[in-house]
């Protein structure tokens, strides 16, 4: 082919689905959606504000090249996992994975909206599960309280004081984890290695895809 | 005992729909014998419930009735109704089928006069109107039925009514010994046409059939919109028997659906369009449809007619499968969605919804009793390595009339030619 023919063909190489197949997770099933609407229509989360874009639309737009607004959307965030629109696809496409893989994409490289709550949310949830391999449910609370400053988390902190007096009569929340105590999993090195293990699985994969592509 | 005069050289037709007819006529009319074996009480099965066929908008009873001179002119076809075939045995060319057949109570010598109707009291829900009314149970299937004769429904034996029903009878037509019997027939070929059923719509959950009684399917429109239908052609929805001048249709409800039916059902995007017609006959300017859809699927040569219903403002289509049906006060359903065109959600009220059902094959999860090769979806397919049984109509895919009538004449000819190899081994 020639330059210009190639520079033409180019300009019709839709990159951003080719993108999406290979990087996100469940990513290759972006191109079975044949735009029905039962996925958008059975979506508890519509009912909020939060809502730029319904899952179908958000596969149109990645079909459609539109890699700005698709990975700097807040929607992929406002997913409940509530699995609706996973059971209910007459494609089968997992919808619920299919809109968590670009999440997970769209922060990996760092497009995601930022002060997303439920972003922050995932993030300090994960760095806080992983470090001792469980929840310090103290430190996990105070992080997302104090997220808009500490006004803003005492004020918080004293709205659910009942609810936390009642967490530790019944025994289900221990204050010393505050002091960086309190339940952990017996082998937090293995956590750790297993963790390092995956991650290192996980980029192989997709280095070799690439290659593939 | 009901005698039937078959030889290896009888072509046996399952299914006496329009193209289990069509199959035996094109058969008889060749020279062949053949028996046609129909499960229901008369002729015709699913076709002859219809109001009007699309793409012409004429009425079914008219090509009934045309396929009736043919069969009645016919001395080579032997009609069994009331019967089901209930083995087969032997292989191309020479089988052995046994056939059960269910008790009338009403022999011959009914003229179809009405009496042992009016003489019975208890009521049956109507399967002919889909159960959207009730009849007596002694009854005519239908105003066409074939043959013009009546039925005593089997749970009236044994009751002072079938007692009744046999009093009111001036020419001794009715039989209350009559028995079920089974008999066993010689068959040289079988041509399979036992037909489709609408998919299960209480199986789609949030379109709420079964629990919104202004939720219909489109067979049951067919029936709403008929003359000789419960509500005497007038549409008038079931939960007040208001005027349904607002009427919504829901494409695709089962078909394209991994979690329902895998196939795009072919018939029912053009079923729907036709229906928008019904509305619009029946109200005029007042009578407003909306079709809610995926895409219109209005294969070949339908695209005109699809152009025409598109060009009518009383007509509204929105591209978006509903995702949920929901009642408001007034008992009007409520469609829900997101529009595709736009991405916004709706919630829009009509007097009356009306699923597209797709189609399932009669035979799905039925044990054939034959070795018959079926696709994903149920169909009857061609087994080569067992040639001598040919499906015909709905029952080999999802076929309109005109495409169920080009089906059954080639299921015809490959029996034919099967029975013609036979007659000549023999000569």
């Amino acid at each position: 082919m020639s330059d210009l023919n190639q520079q033409m063909a180019n300009r019709y190489k839709n990159n951003f689905l080719k993108e999406i197949e290979e990087q996100a997770e469940m990513g290759e099933w972006v191109k079975m959606c044949m735009q029905c609407g039962l996925c958008s229509g059975s979506c508890p989360t519509n009912f909020q504000a939060g809502w730029d874009h319904p899952p179908q639309e958000i596969f149109m737009m990645i079909r459609a090249g539109k890699r700005d607004e698709v990975l700097s959307s807040g929607s992929m965030w406002m997913c409940t996992s509530c699995y609706n629109c996973y059971v209910r696809c007459p494609r089968k496409v997992p919808v619920t994975h299919v809109m968590h893989g670009i999440a997970e994409y769209a922060y990996r490289i760092g497009r995601a909206p930022k002060n997303q709550p439920t972003q922050h949310l995932s993030k300090t949830f994960w760095d806080n599960a992983t470090k001792h391999g469980r929840v310090n449910e103290v430190k996990l609370t105070q992080s997302l309280y104090f997220k808009d400053g500490i006004g803003a988390g005492i004020k918080k902190g004293l709205e659910m004081k009942d609810v936390a007096l009642g967490l530790v009569k019944a025994g289900r929340l221990n204050p010393l984890e505050a002091l960086g105590m309190g339940h952990k999993c017996k082998d937090v090195d293995g956590i750790h290695k297993m963790l390092a293990k995956a991650r290192e699985l996980e980029a192989q994969r997709k280095g070799r895809d690439n290659k593939g592509a | 005992m009901t005698s039937v005069v078959a030889t290896n050289q009888t072509i046996l037709v399952v299914g006496g729909g329009i193209s289990g007819m069509t199959a035996a006529l094109e058969a008889a009319e060749t020279g062949k014998q053949v028996v046609l074996v129909e499960k229901n009480p008369y002729l015709g099965g699913r076709t002859v419930q219809l109001y009007r066929y699309f793409p012409k908008m004429c009425h079914p009873t008219c090509g009934l009735e045309i396929n009736l001179r043919r069969l009645k002119a016919n001395p080579r076809i032997q009609v069994l109704t009331l019967a089901e075939v209930t083995g087969i045995r032997g292989g191309r060319g020479n089988y052995s089928v046994s056939v059960k057949l269910k008790p009338r109570y009403v022999n011959e010598n009914c003229t179809a006069c009405g009496e042992c109707g009016k003489a019975v009291e208890t009521e049956i829900a109507d399967a002919f109107n889909y159960n959207l009314g009730k009849i007596k149970a002694a009854y005519l299937p239908s105003n066409m039925a074939y043959p013009q004769r009546y039925v005593i429904d089997a749970s009236i034996i044994g009751t002072p009514d079938a007692e009744r029903a046999k009093a009111a009878c001036k020419y001794g037509a009715v039989d209350l010994d009559d028995k079920e019997e089974v008999i066993t027939l010689n068959a040289g070929a079988i041509v399979w046409a036992t037909g489709w059923k609408p998919y299960d719509a209480e199986k789609i959950v949030y379109y709420g059939y079964g629990r919104f009684p202004n939720v219909v399917t489109n067979v049951e429109f067919e029936r709403l919109a008929d003359p000789h239908g419960p509500t005497g052609g007038r549409i008038l929805r079931p939960s007040d028997g208001k005027e349904a001048k607002n009427v919504a249709f829901i494409q695709c409800a089962g078909s394209r659906d991994e979690n329902h039916l895998r196939h795009c059902s072919r018939f029912c995007c053009m079923g729907s369009l036709k229906q928008t017609h019904y509305v619009q006959e029946a109200y005029g300017d007042a009578g407003k449809s909306t079709i809610y859809y995926i895409d219109i699927r209005a294969i070949d040569r339908f695209e005109d007619f699809y152009q025409k219903v598109k060009a009518n403002p009383n007509v509204r289509f929105v591209k978006s499968k509903v995702a949920r049906i929901t009642e408001d006060k007034d008992g009007n359903p409520v469609c829900n969605g997101v529009d595709v065109e736009g991405y916004k959600r709706y919630a829009t009220a009509h007097d009356l919804v009306v699923l597209a059902l797709g189609m399932e094959p009669s035979v799905k999860g039925v044990d054939i009793p034959a070795e018959v090769m079926s696709d994903s979806s149920g169909f009857v397919m061609a087994d080569p390595a067992n040639a001598g049984i040919f499906g015909a109509g709905c029952a080999t895919n999802a076929l309109d009339v005109n495409r169920a009538v080009q089906s059954a004449t080639a299921a015809a000819l490959r029996a034919i030619q099967v029975v013609n190899k036979v007659a000549r081994a023999e000569a």
